[in-house]
């Protein structure tokens, strides 16, 4: 494209991976840092779990206590927490105040970036759960599953529950008009999603609509993919089709993972609206 | 050509909703050179520069950068390119040494990273947080951001604005040894005596256009302008006289006074005096 003869050959750019790792690290390094954002995806549902967990000591049915049941849904509410809601609230902030501006201005390339972001999660989550079932046996006497298939449904589960709630997380990244009005914004999409999806209260005790409502969105399809793997096969018959539909839960969420991946791609903004 | 070009710009044009931002100008840059836009706020300043950074879309004309538009440049091109943004305010939890160690790893020349905090005065600093930095070692930290790809053209946004006069002349010291190894500068300022002190030229920009192109000495007509003699005569009062022969009086006030001439003194119009006249004929 130009005429000016080259010096020397230009040397290669470095990496997307290499870069993407190393935004990884700083996103962690500075993820820890920030008392704010840690205590919102770490502590909070840590405390919402002894909170919940003291409260409510009965069974959800004969022989299954709700703490059993309760951690299945706080498992799948962490996946929400740290992937969803962390950077649909993150995202806004350092779009706010230039951040995001700033990388577009270097030869960062953009992949590099999510790729930060996805390590962020990964971790987070990774430290979550740990946190969370650690305490659910300690203080609640929940009991893990023994069953390597189990664990293996936990782990597609998460991942694909990561993927999806990542990618719906940076597609709502650009619905907030400020970083200041984020969490506002997200918090209760989560919150709401979380009475109605059967987190908070026993799913099949809730009225009809409200089911149907929360049958649309992941968050009912984590609970019972989680549930799936903490609570025994008998309490299927709670289920309102009477087995797990692990299939379903895949097709679901592979689903919304397109949605977001769509709108990902085609709304995200490295400026602010009144900025460009 | 375009080996000796760093910036072409014909008939830019941009509106936002009914404002015409930038309402068509033209600029040449040559490589090496330091340039300076001025004008008031809201003169399209930092529309035009953040264009030329491919930031921003226009509505209209040919912009050329390093040989490529910026509107459609990629990484490599960024890599050539150093931006100091203007309205930039994270405040990182990350340390300086952190974010610039970091920063180095998009380029793939870099600068030592070392070496750029001692070359923006902030090694002392190296391991606090960003969000604790002062607002002048902050702009440090951004123009230590900025060089670290060793770039070949650097866009300085309004770089010196919070500073304290002294920090303002390290900075310029700063400015000329990057100048000195060849880099293209473009600059924003408000500051009349930084265009002065740092620019080959300087643009005047006022309502979207440019008004005038020169060097700082030749703008407006000030190499040629008439010159103010002041005095203070016998009986105390102050006298002035505008002149184009300013020799020639002082040398009939020397001979007038038989010596010296008291309060003497002999002014051409500043820098700012004439940018004043250019923007307030508007």
């Amino acid at each position: 494209m130009s005429a000016t003869p080259a010096p020397a050959p230009a040397p290669a750019l470095p990496g997307v991976w290499s870069i993407g790792l190393s935004r990884a690290h700083i996103e962690l390094l500075q993820f820890v840092r920030d008392k704010e954002a840690a205590f919102f995806t770490i502590i909070l549902p840590v405390l919402l779990l002894v909170v919940f967990g003291s409260a409510f000591t009965g069974d959800v049915v004969p022989g299954i206590r709700f703490s059993q049941y309760f951690l299945a849904g706080m498992l799948a509410s962490g996946i929400a927490y740290t992937s969803f809601q962390n950077l649909a609230i993150s995202i806004p902030q350092e779009r706010d105040v230039g951040t995001l501006k700033r990388l577009r201005g270097t030869p960062m390339p953009p992949a590099a970036y999510f790729i930060g972001k996805v390590g962020l999660v990964l971790t987070v989550y990774v430290a979550q759960v740990t946190t969370m079932m650690a305490i659910g046996v300690a203080l609640f006497g929940v009991r893990l599953p023994r069953n390597p298939a189990d664990w293996f449904t936990f782990t597609w589960v998460s991942v694909l529950g990561l993927v999806c709630c990542t990618l719906l997380g940076i597609a709502f990244s650009s619905v907030p008009r400020s970083g200041r009005g984020a969490p506002a914004l997200v918090s209760p999409v989560v919150l709401v999603l979380q009475f109605t999806s059967g987190v908070f209260f026993q799913y099949d005790g809730l009225p009809p609509w409200m089911q149907q409502m929360s049958a649309l969105f992941p968050l009912k399809w984590l609970c019972q993919g989680m549930r799936s793997v903490f609570l025994p096969d008998s309490f299927q018959r709670q289920e309102l089709a009477g087995t797990w539909e692990l299939g379903r839960v895949a097709l679901v969420l592979a689903a919304w993972s397109l949605v977001g991946l769509v709108l990902a791609v085609r709304g995200f903004r490295w400026q602010r609206r009144d900025d460009g | 050509m375009t080996g000796d070009v760093a910036v072409v710009v014909r008939g830019l044009q941009k509106r936002y909703g009914e404002r015409t931002a930038v309402a068509g100008i033209d600029l040449d840059v040559a490589r090496g050179e330091v340039f300076a836009l001025l004008g008031p706020n809201g003169a399209g300043k930092t529309t035009t520069v953040e264009i030329l950074e491919g930031y921003r879309t226009r509505d209209a004309g040919e912009v050329v950068v390093l040989g490529e538009d910026p509107a459609h440049a990629g990484r490599s091109w960024r890599a050539r390119v150093g931006i100091v943004l203007q309205s930039v305010t994270d405040l990182s939890e990350l340390t300086v040494a952190e974010t610039v160690r970091h920063f180095a790893r998009y380029y793939p020349r870099p600068r030592d990273p070392d070496e750029v905090m001692a070359t923006v005065g902030l090694s002392d600093s190296a391991d606090q947080r960003a969000r604790l930095l002062s607002g002048g070692q902050r702009r440090r930290l951004d123009v230590a951001l900025g060089i670290l790809g060793r770039p070949e053209l650097l866009f300085l946004d309004e770089p010196t604005t919070g500073f304290d006069p002294a920090a303002r002349r390290i900075f310029w010291l700063l400015v000329e040894s990057l100048a000195g190894e060849g880099t293209t500068i473009v600059l924003t300022t408000h500051y009349l005596e930084e265009a002065e002190r740092l620019a080959d030229r300087v643009g005047v920009v006022a309502q979207g256009r440019i008004l005038e192109v020169a060097a700082p000495a030749d703008l407006g007509g000030r190499k040629d302008a008439q010159a103010s003699v002041s005095w203070t005569a016998k009986d105390g009062t102050r006298q002035t006289v505008v002149t184009a022969a300013p020799t020639r009086t002082v040398t009939e006030l020397a001979a007038a006074f038989d010596g010296e001439v008291p309060e003497l003194s002999v002014t051409r119009p500043t820098l700012e005096e004439t940018y004043l006249r250019m923007v307030g004929e508007l």
